[in-house]
This record gives structure tokens, C-alpha cells and sequence, in this order.
């Protein structure tokens, strides 16, 4: 990556804490990126602590054969004493609120309205985004969007209360299979979440384009800002389709229409084939910006620039392409023909070879580095070993006819938690730690850090790795109970969710740490390493940054 | 022979579209892939070793009281206590699968990990700070890259060209005289139909804990009526569901196709080993949708004969085979087209070849 310096004086204490509206006006009308970006930070951390605990609850349960908690729950969710089948459902309501809980309001704000937000300006040296008001209503809308998934788990849902028809909402279950408001509500908060995504695409595709500082060409954009000018496109190709998929299931469900159902002349698979070609590019979407992370998080510590940067970025265009052309990998089993299938598998494989360009590319970074090991590249690290694991499982799932067993098993669930729970969340925790004092002006605690990174590190592993073993002795998802003789590795891994809990009560008590007792950070606290235009900025950055544009070499 | 042919058009096309440098590096695999079925059938271990239940005695005439049901032989088509690996396969095409995942993707998966993880401890060891107070200023070597290019592609071939053909063998149709049983999906329990012989239906649902204890069978696995098939014939399977999508598993022999309403799709499914296999509904289907388990009996054709006329079906005699032949012509069209879909589905079995 080419380094980039800033030319000239940068105007770090001109309007240093002026100008700051009052704080119903700061924070509810807001137009400023880095304000806006807090809030999505807040949102996604307030969103995971909900999606975490009923990860929690599920864990509860499958600690030991046979149903311990599920009817009690859903009892108290009730108000009246619930029956098995309540019970049941509340399981499903569980799966899915904590899938789309964990996609839509805690990765994707975390990573795109959250760092997207604070850090694409600054790092393209721009004043702002391109429309700050529209910032303002992607973030708004968020809001309604979980509250109306939330309020989804307290109406009828069909057998119980709240949507269970998986984060996926196949058709019919989804219509025929559901009948009571709480799927509609699901379905509207997923239009608001995507009508939010849409707007925010739009916002950084034209920021990138047209408020790069002078000099900054897009071969000397940061990766960061890379991963999310990418991000931007796939979500703005493929959230649309969403849209179509949900609104047609919405018409079915209460407007007549057949669109997926096969006795008025539809086709449940329709919806599957829409709803994948956006889910498969969604899956990218939550770790792209996680790879622009990581390669500044590596370089940094590395103090060494990013090898082959022109490889990294167009890795990530490549993987962003490919990405739509693969969504038929999640119907192997759906009945498709051999031909379908072939190429299917095929296709899916292309994609490990820019993944492996990219995971090879950070080892040449640290390669001949000087390399110190600060909290951020500890999850930098994390993340490029576990991103592995979850990517070669990916490349034996890709194989149609090897899929045919584990298809729908704990396998999938362990692959895809590798990728996202152990990939895309310990971006998030690097690139949090990374740029925390930026963001707040306080250093953290580097003991507590590094404990939070062990603790998790240790809890996620004996989390999922033996739901590998669950899934290849065939023990399927999205099962509230099972055969005695899945016991054994259910429970190591209900073991490793409370030593992962551990790990993220530390986080929380070193994010207190920060704000009450950490010392106050310099401008460029990581050294000579960090070499992007946030760390010409103070810490935390002025209200308005860049009133004079930096020149860049 | 045509399926190798397609395999080799796909992995070529795999080859050329990230970098067509690697072409003939990719040749000199072609003897590996060769070998891969003749290796599984070598490993192959269950398919013949007959623990075969002692009912299994060979009467001359059929009786529907000569049939009773199979005992489950432990840790065989059932998950085995903190088993880690895929259960022991009874297909041919799951013990393709299965070989395939042992001798080509394990190896790959531990190789690729390992060779990351011990790339990633030599630099964090070499390259830490105190060993290398001052850090290089490398950026690019267009070598390397294209060396961590090109391997990666040869790797995906090597995967890609046994996979390929182990889809090409999933996708083989079923013989003319195949049996055909049709699957239904219900919310929450299973139909299964035998059209050949009177088109019976038999109900499965799961049975509750007490009893599968009784009967010596794994709860939540084990079904009050099972789908009973003959042993190494090839069963032309319709699946298809009433209500919403469920998806019809067997782990032990690598089989699962989705219950779709409004479709049929077609799979053949062959057990070569007589005994009991357990699988689970492997869609989300609702509230009951972790309790809906199939039980599949594999038994000789006699038994299966015998188990047919108990249900009070029919067992084809000559006037009845007769028929089935007549009946089946019209399929053998559509059965025999290979691996596409373009025909008309005179018979809705042909969807989805």
C-alpha cells in the first residue's frame, strides 16, 4: 500500500470541541459521520448483548439432552403456562432472532454504519460523509427496524408467540406455515434494515467517489476505504433483491398472491434462489470491511506498509464478484440438476483463490517486519488463523455431492460461525481496539485486552470446533434436542460459551476502564506503523475535521 | 464416460478463469482421479461383511407373518457416542464421499491450516520486534504472488475433478425396474408410498422415549413404522412434501434430498448392507421439526415381500409385472435422457433428474 502522508498543517486544534450542538441535537440529529458512527457502535453493542444472550439461552438448553428450559421460557413469554409445541416454537423464534439479530444489528452497524462511518472521512480526508443527513435516517431507521424484530417475539407467530421460520424465512413456512402478525413484523424490519443499508450504500459510493482528498487517487485509497467502497456495491446490488424476495412473501401472506407457493402456480424454491442472491453477498458483506481492518491493523504493527496492495484491493473486487455468482451452494439439496450443481461447485471454489491471495498476503506484510503484539493484532492474528479454518470447512462444503450429508448440519453451523463469530467479530474486536482511543480519546487497558483476547479466543474454539464433529455424525441445525449420543460434544460446547462470556465481560469492563481511569491518548499512539490521514488527527478528532483539505503525495 | 468428459470442461474452465498459467500443471493429476473409485471400492469395508439379523431366514414361499421387524446394530446407521467422524457409509456413493473427504479435503484442510498457522509462529517468532528491531520495506514480488496464485488452483482441481464425478454418480438414474418409493413430508412425520406394489402408505411417526427404550431403538431417531427397502437395489426415490418444505436424510448413506411442496425430486438411494438407518427432517419445519425422525429397514428381497403383503400391499406377480413394465415405458424416456431437464415431465418424477 502506498503510504500516505498529509501535506501541510492539518487544522487538529482549530475547532476542537466547538460548535458542538446541544446534546438532544447532537445525538438524535445528528449529521456529523464521526456521531453518527458512535451511535452505530452503540446500536451494535446493545444489539449484541441481546443476539449473545439468546445464544446464551440456546446453549442452556442443548447443554444436556431432553428439554430443561425451553417450556418455563415460554411460559414467562406467554404469561400462561405453554405446551410443548410453544416451547418448540419459542426454540425457533431463538434461532432466528439471534441470526438476524447478529446480521443485520450488530455486524453489519458495527463494521460499515459504525467504522465505515467514523473512519472512511478521515482516512479519505474528507470533512464528512457525502449526504449527512441521509447518514442520519440510515441510522434512524435501524432503530424501528430492531424494535419491530424485538416486538415480532411478543405476537402470534403461528404454533407460538414470534417468528420462527429461521433467519432465512423460507416460503412456506414463512406464509402458509405462519399465520399471526409476528412474521410480518419480521418481514417489515427487515425492509427498514435494508432500506437503511441502501441509503448508507448510496452515502459511501459517493463519498468515495467524489470527496477524496487531492492526490488520492483509488490505488492510493486506504483498504479500509476499499472494503467498504466494495461493500457499498454489494449491498446496493443484492440488498434489492431481499427486498423483492420479502415483499412477495409479505403479498402472499396477506394479499392472495402465489408468488412461492406451488398450488397457485408459484414456487417455494423461487424464494430460496432470491433470498440467496442476496444472503451469499451478505456473507461478504460482513467480513470485507473486516479484511480492510485487518490489513491496516497488520501493517500497523508490522510497521511495515501492506504487501501487494493492488492484490489486496482487487482480492476484495474479485471475491465481491464472484460472490454473486455462487448463492445456489446453500440449495444443494433443494433438487437441482447435475449440471446446476456442477457448476455450483465449481464456481464456489474460485473464491478461495483471491481469499488465499489475501490470507497470504498478510503473512508476506508481517514477513520481515518488526512486529509488537498490542490487543489489535492479537484479534488481527486470531482472525487470520480462524478466518482459515472457517474458509477450508467452506471449501469442502462447496463440494455439491460432499454437501449432500452435511448440508443443514452442525458442520455448516460450525463453518459459518468460524467465518463470522471467529472471523468477523474478532475484526470487529481488532479494528474496536485499534481505533478506541481514536474514537475516545482514552487509551484502554492493554492487561485487559489481552486477557479479553485469550479468554474469547479459548471460549469461541471449544465453542464450535466440536460442532465439526456434531455435524459430520450428522446431527442436524436448528434442533431444540437430540439423541443421546450427541450429548457429549453439546456440552463441551455449552462449556465453551460461558468461558467466551467470560471473555466479553472483561471487554466491557475495560470499555469502563477507557472512559473512567484510561490515560489520554496521543494523535498517533500506535508509532511510525499507522500511516493512513486518521492518525494525523488529535485523539479523539476535532467536531469538524479537514476544513483545509491535506494535499496527498 | 460423459461425466468425466463435463468434469474435465469444468475444471478446465476453474483453471483458465483466475489463471490460465497453471493449465499444464493440472494435467498430470488426470491418473489420481482415475484411481479414486477403484480406491473406495478396495476400502470399502461394510458393503459385504454381513452382520445380517438372524431373522433372515430364507423361506421359499411368502408370508406376511415371516416378517418382523429389525433390531438397530449399535453405532451402525445411528450417530455413535462423542463420535467425531461421519458415520460408517453403506452407499457406493457415500463411500465415494466419504473417501473423498478422507484421502482428498481432510488432508487439504490440515495441510492448509497447519502450513498457515506455522507460517503465521515463524514470522510472530522471527520477525517480533526484538529479533528484527528494523522492518523491511518489501511491498512486492510478483513471483511469490503468483506462486500462492497458481497452487491454490491446482489444489481446488485436484478437489474439483473427484467431486465432480462423485456429482455425476449421485445423479446416475434409477434402472427401469427400480422400486419406487415415494416420500412425503408432513408437519410433523413422514409418508412413505409404494406405488409399485398398491400404492400402500405408511405413517412414521416419532416414537415416544418409553418406547423406543423397549424396543431397544435410540429416541428421537427411531420411528413407530419405517421405511422398508430391499438391500442393494437401487430404489428410485420421489420425495416431496404436503404442507411446508422438510428435507428426508440418511447420514449413513450420504442421502438428503428437500420435501418441496408442489415438486417431486428424484434420487436413487442404494443400501448395501441389510439393517436399520436413522435419519432427521433436515429443514426447518416448525415447532416439531427436531421430531420427525425416518427409520429406514434394509432387509432381503423376500422380507421385504413379506413386509409388503403385511402392510396389505401387492407383490408383484406376472400379470402385475407386466403392467409395471407397460407403465414404466414411458418413464425410461425421461429416466434415461441423462443429467437434464429439458423434457416435458410426462411423469412429474422427471423434475428434477
Amino acid at each position: 500500500m502506498t503510504t500516505i502522508t498529509a501535506d501541510g498543517q492539518i487544522d487538529d486544534h482549530a475547532h476542537d470541541a466547538d460548535h458542538k450542538p446541544a446534546f438532544f441535537q447532537r445525538w438524535f440529529m445528528s449529521t456529523n459521520h464521526k456521531d453518527i458512527g458512535t451511535l452505530y457502535l452503540l446500536f451494535a453493542i446493545i444489539a449484541g448483548i441481546i443476539g449473545g444472550a439468546m445464544s446464551g439461552l440456546m446453549r442452556m438448553e442443548l447443554a444436556e439432552p431432553g428439554i430443561q428450559y425451553l417450556q418455563t421460557w415460554a411460559s414467562i413469554s406467554n404469561g400462561t403456562e405453554a405446551s410443548m409445541d410453544q416451547a418448540y416454537h419459542l426454540w425457533n423464534v431463538l434461532i432466528t432472532a439471534h441470526g438476524l439479530i447478529m446480521v443485520f444489528f450488530m455486524v453489519m452497524p458495527a463494521m460499515i454504519g459504525g467504522f465505515g462511518n467514523w473512519f472512511v472521512p478521515l482516512m479519505i480526508g474528507a470533512p464528512d460523509m457525502a449526504f449527512p443527513r441521509m447518514n442520519n435516517i440510515s441510522f434512524w431507521l435501524l432503530v424501528p427496524a430492531f424494535l419491530l424484530l424485538l416486538g415480532s417475539a411478543f405476537v402470534p407467530g403461528g404454533t407460538g408467540m414470534g417468528a420462527g421460520t429461521g433467519w432465512t424465512v423460507y416460503a412456506p413456512l414463512a406464509t402458509s406455515g405462519s399465520v399471526g402478525p409476528a412474521v410480518d413484523m419480521a418481514i417489515l424490519s427487515l425492509h427498514l434494515a435494508g432500506a437503511s443499508s441502501i441509503l448508507g450504500a448510496v452515502n459511501f459510493i459517493t463519498t468515495i467517489f467524489n470527496m477524496r482528498a487531492p492526490g488520492m487517487t483509488l490505488h492510493k485509497m486506504p483498504l479500509f476505504v476499499w472494503s467498504v467502497l466494495v461493500t457499498a456495491f454489494l449491498l446496493l446490488l443484492s440488498l434489492p433483491v431481499l427486498a423483492a424476495a420479502i415483499t412477495m412473501l409479505l403479498t402472499d401472506r396477506n394479499f392472495g398472491t402465489a408468488f412461492f407457493d406451488a398450488a397457485g402456480g408459484g414456487d417455494p424454491v423461487l424464494y430460496q434462489h432470491l433470498f440467496w442472491f442476496f444472503g451469499h453477498p451478505e456473507v461478504y458483506i460482513m467480513i470485507l470491511p473486516g479484511f480492510g481492518m485487518v490489513s491496516h491493523i497488520v501493517a500497523t504493527f508490522s510497521r511495515k506498509p501492506v504487501f501487494g496492495y493492488l492484490g489486496m484491493a482487487y482480492a476484495m473486487v474479485a471475491i465481491g464478484v464472484v460472490g454473486f455468482v455462487v448463492w445456489a451452494h446453500h440449495m444443494f439439496t433443494t433438487g437441482m440438476s447435475v449440471n446446476v450443481k456442477m457448476y455450483f461447485t465449481a464456481a464456489t471454489m474460485v473464491i478461495a483463490v483471491p481469499t488465499g491471495i489475501k490470507i497470504f498476503s498478510w503473512i508476506a506484510t508481517m514477513w520481515g517486519g518488526s512486529m509488537t503484539f498490542k490487543t489489535p493484532m492479537m484479534w488481527a492474528l486470531g482472525f487470520i488463523f480462524m478466518f482459515t479454518v472457517g474458509g477450508v470447512t467452506g471449501v469442502v462444503l462447496a463440494n455439491g455431492g460432499i454437501d449432500d450429508n452435511l448440508h443443514d448440519t452442525y458442520y455448516v453451523v460450525a463453518h459459518f460461525h468460524y467465518v463470522l463469530s471467529l472471523g468477523a467479530v474478532f475484526s470487529i474486536f481488532a479494528g474496536f481496539y485499534y481505533w478506541l482511543p481514536k474514537m475516545s480519546g482514552r487509551m484502554y487497558s492493554e492487561l485487559l485486552g489481552q486477557l479479553h483476547f485469550w479468554i474469547f479466543f479459548i471460549g469461541v474454539n471449544v465453542l464450535f470446533f466440536p460442532q465439526h464433529f456434531l455435524g459430520q455424525q450428522g446431527m442436524p441445525r436448528r434442533y431444540p434436542d437430540y439423541p443421546d449420543a450427541y450429548a457429549y460434544w453439546n456440552q463441551i460446547s455449552s462449556l465453551g460459551y460461558w468461558i467466551m462470556l467470560v471473555g466479553v465481560a472483561i471487554f466491557f469492563v475495560n470499555l469502563a476502564y477507557t472512559f473512567l481511569a484510561g490515560r489520554k491518548a496521543e494523535g498517533n499512539y500506535w508509532g511510525e506503523g499507522a500511516t493512513t490521514l486518521e492518525w494525523t488527527l488529535t485523539s479523539p478528532p476535532p467536531f469538524h475535521q479537514f476544513e483545509t483539505l491535506p494535499r496527498i503525495k | 464416460m460423459t461425466h468425466y468428459v463435463k468434469a474435465w470442461i469444468l475444471a478446465l474452465a476453474l483453471v483458465l478463469s483466475p489463471a490460465a498459467v497453471s493449465a499444464q500443471e493440472a494435467l498430470p493429476e488426470a491418473p489420481g482421479t482415475e484411481a479414486a473409485p477403484a480406491a473406495a471400492e478396495a476400502v470399502d469395508p461394510a458393503a459385504q461383511s454381513s452382520e445380517a439379523p438372524a431373522e433372515a431366514a430364507a423361506p421359499t414361499g411368502l408370508d406376511p407373518a415371516l416378517y418382523t421387524p429389525m433390531k438397530p446394530t449399535p453405532g451402525i446407521g445411528m450417530p455413535v457416542d462423542k463420535g467425531i467422524d461421519f458415520q460408517q457409509q453403506f452407499s457406493a456413493t457415500g463411500q465415494q464421499a466419504k473417501w473423498i473427504n478422507d484421502a482428498i479435503l481432510v488432508p487439504m484442510m490440515f495441510g492448509v491450516s497447519l502450513i498457515v498457522l506455522g507460517l503465521m509462529l515463524w514470522t510472530v517468532v522471527r520477525f517480533r520486534r526484538g529479533a528484527n528491531p528494523e522492518p523491511s520495506k518489501t511491498t512486492h514480488n510478483t513471483f511469490i504472488e503468483i506462486i500462492w496464485t497458481v497452487i491454490p488452483v491446482i489444489i481446488l482441481v485436484v478437489i474439483a475433478v473427484p467431486s465432480i464425478s462423485l456429482l455425476a454418480q449421485q445423479f446416475e438414474p434409477a434402472p427401469e425396474d427400480a422400486l419406487t418409493v415415494k416420500v412425503t413430508g408432513y408437519q410433523w412425520y413422514w409418508g412413505y408410498n409404494y406405488p409399485d406394489n398398491g400404492d400402500f402408505e405408511v405413517i412414521a411417526n416419532m416414537l415416544p422415549e418409553e418406547e423406543a427404550v423397549a424396543r431397544g431403538e435410540p429416541y428421537q431417531l427411531a420411528a413407530d413404522n419405517r421405511m422398508v427397502i430391499p438391500v442393494g437395489k437401487p430404489v428410485k426415490m420421489l420425495i416431496t412434501a404436503a404442507d411446508v418444505i422438510h428435507s428426508f436424510a440418511i447420514p449413513a448413506a450420504w442421502f438428503k434430498l428437500d420435501a418441496v411442496p408442489g415438486r417431486i425430486n428424484e434420487k436413487v438411494l442404494q443400501i448395501d448392507r441389510e439393517g436399520v438407518y436413522y435419519g432427521q427432517c433436515s429443514e426447518l419445519c416448525g415447532a416439531r421439526h427436531g421430531f420427525m425422525p425416518i427409520t429406514v429397514e434394509v432387509v432381503s428381497q423376500e422380507k421385504f415381500d413379506n413386509w409388503v403383503l403385511a402392510n396389505g400391499g401387492t407383490v408383484a406377480g406376472e400379470e402385475e409385472a407386466e403392467e409395471a413394465e407397460a407403465g414404466e415405458a414411458a418413464e425410461t424416456e425421461t429416466a434415461s435422457a441423462e443429467d437434464t431437464t429439458e423434457e416435458a415431465p410426462a411423469d412429474a418424477a422427471a423434475a428434477t433428474n
